[in-house]
């Protein structure tokens, strides 16, 4: 049952080769990207970080900057 | 006409959605494989190679509708000087590439037990291959241009130029003899594959459309904070 899942009548090679370049590709660019967010969010943090706190306190107002903050600490994914 | 696109309002959307999408995707993907890998039947005249079918065309459909968003974002770029265009063409451009270079060698992979060969310079094959250099193009402007305003310029024309290339790709099995059959689906008129086949890769194509918003959502947001990380850098 295996082995005719994995050979499938000679042409496994094919399937199986097709879809694991597929998931490799998918899982290549998901890692990238992710990784790209997060050199962004940490710049960020350190950016805001560095600010005086009058600054702070008037960016932290607006809706853009409190979700990338809100973000930076909870990363779920 | 465009306050629905404000930015703030945009970044919490994709920001949130992100994980609920990224749960959606693995549950459809896991279906979908489970039913093109196992549960779909084989082809009476190519046997199991048929299963590429289910990773090769929703890739090509992908990369296609990709690029034709693309175009009409560029196009908007132009018309509507909007810098959002651009921001969400930035944004789906990596993944339309990524689909594209799965197209070409999935169905390398696939000509080989169909046709007898890895490669053919055959006019689908062709005009799928300068689709990928158009995106290659793309992503490489905005690489090496460091001028914003003639990078979007340039970034946008490449695409617009490339789009002369689509009707070339849907019709290049009408217009020329090629390896690859004419269309089997069909949006107006009788599909001729049957539904045991239909329905893995309709789930299939869902799942890469989900990974597609699902890289859209996170680059969206990347493109977002950079940004705001200028925006900081000159407070």
């Amino acid at each position: 049952m295996i082995n005719e899942i994995i050979s499938m009548n000679g042409y496994g090679p094919y399937v199986w080769s097709a879809f694991i370049f597929t998931l490799v590709s998918f899982a290549s660019l998901y890692l990238v990207t992710k990784l790209q967010l997060l050199k962004e969010q940490k710049k960020y943090i350190a950016k805001f970080g560095s600010l005086s706190e009058a600054k702070t306190a008037s960016l932290r107002e607006q809706k853009i900057n409190k979700e990338i903050l809100l973000k930076s600490v909870i990363t779920k994914i | 006409m465009f306050n629905f696109f404000n930015l703030g309002k945009l970044f919490q959307i994709t920001s949130r959605s992100t994980r609920y999408v990224f749960v959606l995707f693995m549950i459809v993907l896991a279906i979908g494989l489970s039913e093109s890998l196992f549960l779909s039947p084989e082809d009476y005249k190519q046997s199991h190679s048929v299963r590429i079918m289910y990773v090769h065309v929703p890739a090509a459909w992908m990369a296609l509708g990709i690029f034709s968003m693309m175009t009409f974002l560029s196009v908007g770029t132009f018309i509507f000087k909007n810098k959002k265009f651009y921001l969400v063409s930035k944004s789906l451009a990596p993944s339309g590439f990524i689909f594209n270079i799965i197209a070409l060698i999935t169905g390398s992979i696939w000509g080989k037990p169909t046709w007898g060969t890895w490669w053919a310079w055959d006019a689908r094959i062709t005009s799928m291959l300068i689709l990928a250099l158009f995106y290659f193009m793309y992503l490489l402007s905005w690489k090496i241009i460091e001028n914003k305003n003639t990078v979007i310029k340039i970034s946008s024309l490449i695409v617009i130029v490339g789009a002369i290339n689509l009707p070339i790709i849907k019709f290049s099995v009408n217009w020329w003899n090629t390896l690859h059959q004419g269309p089997s689906l069909k949006i107006i008129g009788e599909t001729t594959i049957h539904s045991s086949m239909l329905i893995p890769l309709g789930i299939m194509t869902a799942a890469f459309a989900l990974f597609s918003l699902l890289i859209f959502l996170m680059k969206f947001n990347t493109e977002m904070i950079k940004i705001k990380n200028k925006g900081l850098d000159r407070l």
